[in-house]
């Protein structure tokens, strides 16, 4: 697969064939972007479109997307933890391709990161929680990923001596095993196990909440579950003895009536 | 200092299922009510974005803001509670219509065994049969006496259905027919039947048609649109508060809800009460509501703090098994789940309703006979199909990574190749499930928060065991290749949810010293104040428990408008 797939597009080509009009040519990924972000975002938010007869070549972004919380290291490390949860196999893509990095930034960065409809008033006693009893710090999300991230780049630092993104496959995956089991220290009053259950329930969210929340790109994470999202009425087919494969919509619809 | 406001007839805690038919029924008799709620007015439109998994079932759209006010947990007496900080075990509603608009609509009545439980437990099998710290407890009422109510709550709510075919079950004829069968729902009557037992489509309160209620409220159908529990519904075609007794309850122009107002505490003095003490959030400001009848109709926990915090009734004692506040805290256990895959078979198990199940009663209440088993009571068996979502359905055979490439592609596959059959499993009351106030943690406005002392007891763990065999074995018959198997029930896991049929703590029965309400849910110690609700239930039971709350809520109107009409105690 060729870098410019993998980085595929953010808008579908009549998006961008409207914003190429509207910019009248524009170059985004130099004009717009720049500074520490740029080479984060300029290379994954840009394209090339081809299209004979109507237009040579066309750039466009999606200027709904930039990052909410993380810094680059950051967002480069959970994206590179959350492929290897739920990576891409023949099945279909996997947490790269659907974005799920910047949906969990952008879970972070609201009410979920601060733990907002949350109980967090203490006295806090993180001794005395078993699994049973859930969170018990006064720690928000916001707090314990940074603290994950710290320890998934000072493990791979330790043990490889590059950053986490940098490692090899395989690597990546012995680091999360071992903060699955518990077996990392985090600078903080939280475990490497809690830290990795958040990031793997936020990694599926992300594959599978529908698109408006920045993840499940193009709806990629339903059509490879065969769910076709948001639907007004299965009336006729609730009785159907063979499998009806519908093309999923995504509540965006809601807006186009 | 709080406002004094006008007086009213009747004036409600909490504006769910129980305080909108008692809301209705009071109001076309003339009485003025004053409905006070905690959270925001619900309409139907607010559903437009209702297709939202995350927003929904992952983040709790629908659920009591537990930064202000939650719980605290632990699983005996000797340990420290701990806050219930997140949303885990059961989901608390919030807004007009309560638990009633995020609820699946599983409508069913209670057996009659369970209304005289120790009665035909002793008469059955002898006094020894009950563990000497399971205070089972007749309910003061009988089926019988209650049928009248069942009727009323399904008329209202259009409940669609088929009778009952096990023969120890009273027969039912429900307003509408049942919701439409899928193969998998087949599959289970056909596997259940080969092996001797009854299944039938379970009753639901997502219609099976178009309807109009007595009141004149008419309602869709079903779409089977696959976002029903904890979900509102965007057809108004799951009965709800909002779509069926509240709008007759304000048709009357008796009616005023005030939304965003949490209620305190309940004012008495002398054994009466006066009326009770609330804040409306969006002012901050504090107001006396006073009223001739005080209907504390929260949620069934809400209920128990309400009244703790309150000081009326005589808390709970564990040590001495004196006390009824707080008394027969019970739950559900859904750990008897089996999980069966099929290769060859693709279900179209996006679709579904929030009460489209095979069910049967075979093993429920005291169906079967208990001679040899080392427990009472049982649960339903079921297999719903209530609509699978992609974040939370990921069922893998046992023994698949929980992470990585296999999973994913395990997950994927399976997602629409899997069938579960589930069980209600009963709770029975111990001497040590029970609801106290916590003595550190506290709410929003200082006041104590609720502490939970609860785990499953050896009676629900020798259930387990034996359940989980059933539902097995109806998966093997129904062909599945695979089958996940439960292992044991073990103590009660506060962060997984499991079902939000939390009961007792208020409970009714026909003696003051055991139990705090009357047969009219009329508390024994303070005539104008009536408890409806789960909390009014001496046990759990095996299979939901709305029905039973809202047959309850009709009995408890009744009682209102003859304790308004004669006064005094109504037993």
């Amino acid at each position: 697969m060729s870098e410019q797939e993998k980085n595929a597009p953010y808008l579908d080509k009549r998006s961008s064939r409207r914003t190429f009009i509207k910019n009248s040519g524009l170059t985004v990924g130099g004009v717009v972007l720049g500074g520490a972000l740029g080479s984060l975002l300029s290379k994954d938010s840009t394209t090339q479109t081809h299209e004979t007869g109507v237009h040579t070549t066309a750039t466009a972004v999606n200027f709904n997307q930039a990052l909410m919380y993380f810094d680059k290291t950051q967002f480069d490390t959970i994206d590179a933890a959350a492929e290897q949860i739920f990576p891409k196999t023949e099945v279909g893509p996997g947490a790269k391709e659907l974005l799920v990095a910047f949906y969990i930034d952008h879970q972070l960065a609201g009410s979920w990161g601060l733990n907002s409809k949350e109980y967090m008033s203490g006295p806090f006693y993180p001794a005395e929680a078993t699994p049973l009893f859930g969170h018990q710090t006064h720690l928000n999300r916001q707090q314990i990923f940074n603290l994950g991230i710290e320890a998934l780049n000072s493990e791979a630092a330790k043990q490889y001596k590059a950053k986490f993104s940098e490692i090899t496959a395989e690597e990546q995956v012995a680091i999360l095993q071992a903060f699955e089991a518990g077996e990392v220290t985090l600078n903080g009053a939280v475990t490497s196990t809690y830290f990795f259950s958040l990031l793997k329930s936020a990694t599926i969210e992300g594959a599978y909440a529908d698109p408006l929340y920045g993840g499940n790109k193009d709806m990629a994470g339903w059509k490879m579950k065969n769910f076709p999202g948001h639907q007004m009425s299965y009336a006729n087919i609730i009785e159907k003895d063979e499998f009806v494969k519908i093309e999923p919509t995504s509540l965006n619809s809601q807006h186009k009536h | 200092m709080a406002k004094k406001l006008p007086k009213t007839d009747i004036v409600l805690a909490g504006v769910g299922w129980t305080g909108g038919i008692i809301a209705a029924e009071l109001t076309k008799k003339g009485y003025k009510v004053v409905g006070l709620e905690r959270g925001k007015e619900r309409k139907t439109e607010d559903y437009l974005m209702v297709h939202d998994e995350l927003r929904y079932q992952q983040r709790n759209e629908m659920m009591q803001d537990l930064s202000k006010e939650t719980l605290t947990v632990r699983h005996d007496r000797s340990k420290r509670a701990l806050p219930y900080r997140q949303h885990g075990s059961f989901l608390i509603g919030d807004g007009v219509g309560g638990s009633g608009e995020h609820w699946n609509g599983l409508t069913y009545r209670f057996l009659p065994y369970d209304f005289e439980i120790y009665t035909k437990t002793v008469e059955r099998y002898g006094k020894d049969k009950i563990p000497a710290d399971m205070p089972l407890q007749d309910w003061g009422i009988t089926y019988n006496d209650l049928v009248p109510y069942f009727e009323k709550f399904e008329a209202m709510a259009g409940i669609s259905g088929e009778t009952n075919p096990h023969p120890e079950v009273p027969e039912v004829k429900y307003p509408t027919v049942p919701l439409k069968e899928t193969p998998s729902m087949k599959m289970f009557k056909e596997a259940s039947k080969n092996l001797g037992y009854h299944p039938y489509i379970a009753p639901a309160a997502t219609l099976s048609e178009s309807y109009t209620n007595p009141d004149g409220i008419s309602r869709a159908a079903c779409q089977y649109c696959g976002f029903c529990e904890r979900f509102g519904c965007e057809y108004g075609a799951k009965a709800s508060p909002v779509v069926t007794v509240l709008p007759v309850a304000k048709e009357t122009g008796n009616f005023e809800v005030r939304a965003h107002c949490v209620v305190r505490k309940v004012l008495h003095t002398n054994g009466k009460a006066t009326g009770v003490l609330y804040v409306d959030t969006r002012t901050g400001e504090e107001y006396i509501q006073e009223a001739d009848v005080v209907v504390v109709s929260a949620y069934a926990l809400n209920n128990i703090r309400i009244l703790l915090n309150s000081q009326l009734g005589s808390p709970y004692n564990p040590e001495s098994g004196t006390g009824v506040i707080g008394k027969n805290y019970a739950y559900q256990m859904t750990s008897s789940g089996s999980t069966g895959f099929f290769k060859e078979k693709e279900f179209n198990l996006y679709a579904g309703t929030g009460a489209l199940a095979g069910v049967l009663d075979d093993f429920n209440g005291d169906n079967f006979d208990h001679t040899d088993l080392n427990f009472i009571h049982g649960g339903n068996i079921a297999l719903g199909h209530y609509g699978k979502r992609p974040i939370s359905n990921n069922s893998v055979p046992k023994g698949t990574p929980t992470w990585g490439k296999e999973f994913k592609d395990e997950s994927i596959y399976w997602a629409n190749r899997s069938l579960s059959v589930g069980s209600q499993g009963s709770v029975m009351p111990n001497k040590e499930n029970y609801i106290d106030l916590d003595p550190t943690y506290k709410d929003q406005f200082g006041d104590p928060l609720l502490r939970m002392t609860f785990n499953y007891k050896d009676n629900e763990r020798n259930q387990q065991k034996y359940i989980r065999d059933i539902t097995t074995k109806i998966l093997e018959e129904m062909g599945a290749d695979m089958i996940n198997t439960p292992g044991d029930q073990g103590d009660w896991d506060t962060t997984k949810y499991q079902t939000t049929h939390n009961t007792g703590g208020v409970i009714m029965g026909a003696d003051p010293k055991t139990s705090a309400l009357n047969n009219y849910l009329q508390m024994w110690d303070c005539e104008n104040v009536f408890v409806p609700g789960a909390s009014a239930f001496p046990h759990n039971s095996g299979m939901n428990p709305t029905g039973t709350v809202g047959a309850l809520a009709y009995r408890a109107a009744e009682g209102i408008e003859k304790y308004l009409k004669t006064g005094g105690s109504l037993v």
